[in-house]
């Protein structure tokens, strides 16, 4: 099977986010693997050593996210490609990505493709599903189990806590959500081994596509954090009272009802 | 020069790092409250391959180098020092003297399970008369046929309740000085006539298993005779410089966990209507702490560098440990002092950092063993 997994490098989730000149801060910021692409590295790892074939980890990014892409090699990843945009693309948006990514699968014929539900900075969840559609293929996402029987899929998603279970002819993209496996820890040997495991680095030139071709198609007005949350409170007395009071509150206080 | 670690050296901080705070941390207070030794923990680290860092491959090793193996310890040392002294004790003590000194066929047959994570070693030394003064040993190893008997008794053993193998140091005769030889040995810890008991209460590193170890007529091959037989004082001297190299290591781990509450604490808790990191008084000791702990690491890892380019380190490793271990203790105390009564209580952990810091200014060399080592090199 010809298995490719879609990497994106996110903040580190102890970083404190600083915001100045509507930017955010990522001056000496650590990076680490999307998390909830961790398990779709997990999920192509297992599901080549079940059928066999290969997992490439593909990534748009820049030269820093060549770390990320070693960690993917270093948990038994085969091969690696890194689509350096550092000099061509200002700004990108989700749809920047899935053309990039759609002109990358161009002379490809992959069987499945894996990607996080979503990526935890931006939180769109557009990418895997823009580029399926892209590619003409079918789409699931949020799964919390996989099961390939000869060319079908068998697939739980999670739908709101719910399980719905899909069956879907490969080749198939999914998006993966926590609980569909636990991501291994690389080895140490696996790091090792990591540095001479291929990693392909391309351009957007590579890819024939143009500064313009994938230009972003959204504009980001304002980034601002979210306030700061204030003290909680709670309330006291008779019940009646309280629920009272707590209407009251809803009501004139939060402007909620 | 070049301040950066390689991109396979912050994998492995990475990992070791997500490991032991998935892993280890939750378990630590309970660690070391029942002072239990964590031997599951330990077998995950094996299948890691955390225990072969800096052994080569075809011994069951991860091919890695000392920096990369003193990162290891930092992380581990940053959540647990219990668990990051049996850990060190496991690579610099059970496993690298049979690497440096052993022959192939001991490499095949005793290092790689210890490299492959697949068994714990120990390494015999101390005695009740014979700590800091080595050549005080009294442990026995009298010829016999192809075999040597080994008589004695061995105290404060790292892991040796745990181990496969204990490397021991024993008298096999006096030399042409009429000065006795001290050599070391391999000894199964299954042979017959070993008796190990783990009796011991200790102040910190709790849950690192600290066992005595009686010799009584045991009987090894000759062949399990560890590297040059007249040599094996100048073999341990050069396995404890590495391990200094490891426990310098450890006590940045805690240094830096010590820091890391101290700051977070200061941030939050609020005094006289601010919160006390604005006071210059504990502002003073954060930047102090900051301040060593940085140089403490730098220190190890050229330590770890010199040995990594086989240059001599002795020294080096001497300052690491002797500078690192004594700034996790002044850290650790200055985290309680920060954290005030809150500090003192075992929830809060910092009271521990303290307990485990203090055996690292005595294991391995103590701090005044240090101390000589270095006015040594200096020509003294």
């Amino acid at each position: 099977m010809d298995i490719y997994v879609l990497l994106k490098k996110t903040f580190d989730t102890e970083e404190k986010i600083v915001v100045s000149n509507g930017r955010i801060e990522d001056d000496g910021a650590e990076f680490i693997i999307n998390p909830y692409d961790e398990y779709a590295i997990e999920e192509a790892i297992n599901q080549r050593d079940e059928h066999g074939g290969e997992v490439t980890v593909v990534t748009v990014g820049d030269e820093e996210s060549e770390k990320q892409l070693r960690t993917a090699l270093a948990m038994g990843a085969d091969k690696a490609v890194l689509i350096d945009t550092e000099d061509d693309l200002e700004d990108g948006d989700q749809y920047s990505t899935a053309k990039i990514l759609e002109a990358f699968f161009e002379d490809k014929e992959p069987d499945l493709i894996l990607a996080g539900n979503v990526a935890i900075d931006e939180a769109s969840g557009q990418v895997g599903p823009r580029l399926a559609d892209r590619l003409g293929i079918s789409y699931v996402t949020t799964i919390t189990a996989l099961t390939i029987e000869e060319e079908t899929a068998k697939i739980d998603k999670d739908v709101e806590g719910d399980i719905e279970k899909v069956e879907v002819p490969l080749p198939v993209l999914v998006t993966c959500q926590q609980g569909l496996n636990e991501p291994r820890y690389p080895s140490l040997p696996g790091i090792m081994k990591a540095k001479k495991k291929p990693l392909e680095e391309l351009e957007i030139d590579d890819l024939d596509l143009d500064e313009d071709d994938v230009e972003a198609k959204t504009k980001t007005v304002e980034v601002f954090l979210p306030p700061e949350k204030e003290a909680g409170r709670v309330l006291e007395g008779e019940l009646d009272d309280q629920v009272k009071e707590l209407v009251s509150l809803l009501k004139d206080e939060a402007k909620v009802l | 020069m070049d301040f950066e670690l390689t991109k396979e050296q912050q994998m492995i901080q990475q990992m070791v790092k997500d490991f032991a705070e998935g892993i280890i941390k939750p378990r630590a207070i309970e660690i070391d409250k029942e002072a239990k030794f964590p031997i599951d923990i330990f077998k995950e680290m094996g299948e890691l391959g955390l225990l072969g860092i800096p052994f080569p491959e075809r011994y069951g090793g991860s091919d890695g180098d000392t920096i990369s193996y003193a990162i290891a310890v930092e992380e581990i040392g940053k959540v647990c020092g219990s668990t990051g002294l049996s850990y060190a004790a496991a690579v610099s003590l059970g496993a690298s003297p049979i690497y440096y000194f052993g022959t192939e066929e001991q490499k095949q047959t005793y290092l790689k399970p210890l490299a492959e994570g697949k068994a714990l070693g120990s390494f015999g030394l101390t005695e009740p008369n014979a700590g800091s003064d080595a050549r005080g040993t009294k442990t026995t190893a009298v010829e016999d046929g192809t075999d040597y008997i080994i008589n004695g008794e061995k105290c404060f053993i790292t892991n040796a309740s745990f181990a496969k193998t204990i490397i021991v140091t024993a008298l096999t005769g006096k030399g042409d000085s009429g000065k006795d030889i001290i050599s070391a040995i391999i000894v199964p810890t299954d042979t017959e006539g070993l008796t190990i008991t783990s009796n011991y209460d200790k102040m910190g590193v709790r849950g690192s298993d600290t066992a005595e170890v009686i010799l009584d007529n045991v009987r090894v091959p000759k062949a399990n005779l560890l590297g040059d037989p007249t040599k094996g004082f100048k073999q341990f001297l050069y396995t404890l410089d590495g391990g200094r190299i490891s426990i310098a290591a450890l006590g940045v781990g805690l240094a830096q966990a010590s820091l890391n509450k101290a700051l977070t604490y200061a941030k939050e808790r609020k005094q006289f209507g601010a919160s006390i990191s604005n006071f210059q008084a504990i502002q003073f000791k954060l930047a102090d702490m900051a301040m060593e702990v940085e140089l403490a690491r730098n220190m190890v890892y050229k330590a770890a560098w010199l040995k990594d380019n086989q240059k001599p380190f002795t020294k080096e490793a001497a300052y690491a440990k002797l500078f690192a271990t004594e700034t996790a203790f002044r850290a650790a105390n200055e985290a309680i002092q920060i954290h005030g009564g809150y500090g003192y209580m075992r929830e809060f952990e910092v009271e521990r950092y303290l307990r485990d810091a203090k055996l690292l200014e005595i294991g391995e060399g103590t701090s005044e063993i240090q101390r000589l080592v270095i006015a040594r090199q200096l020509g003294c």
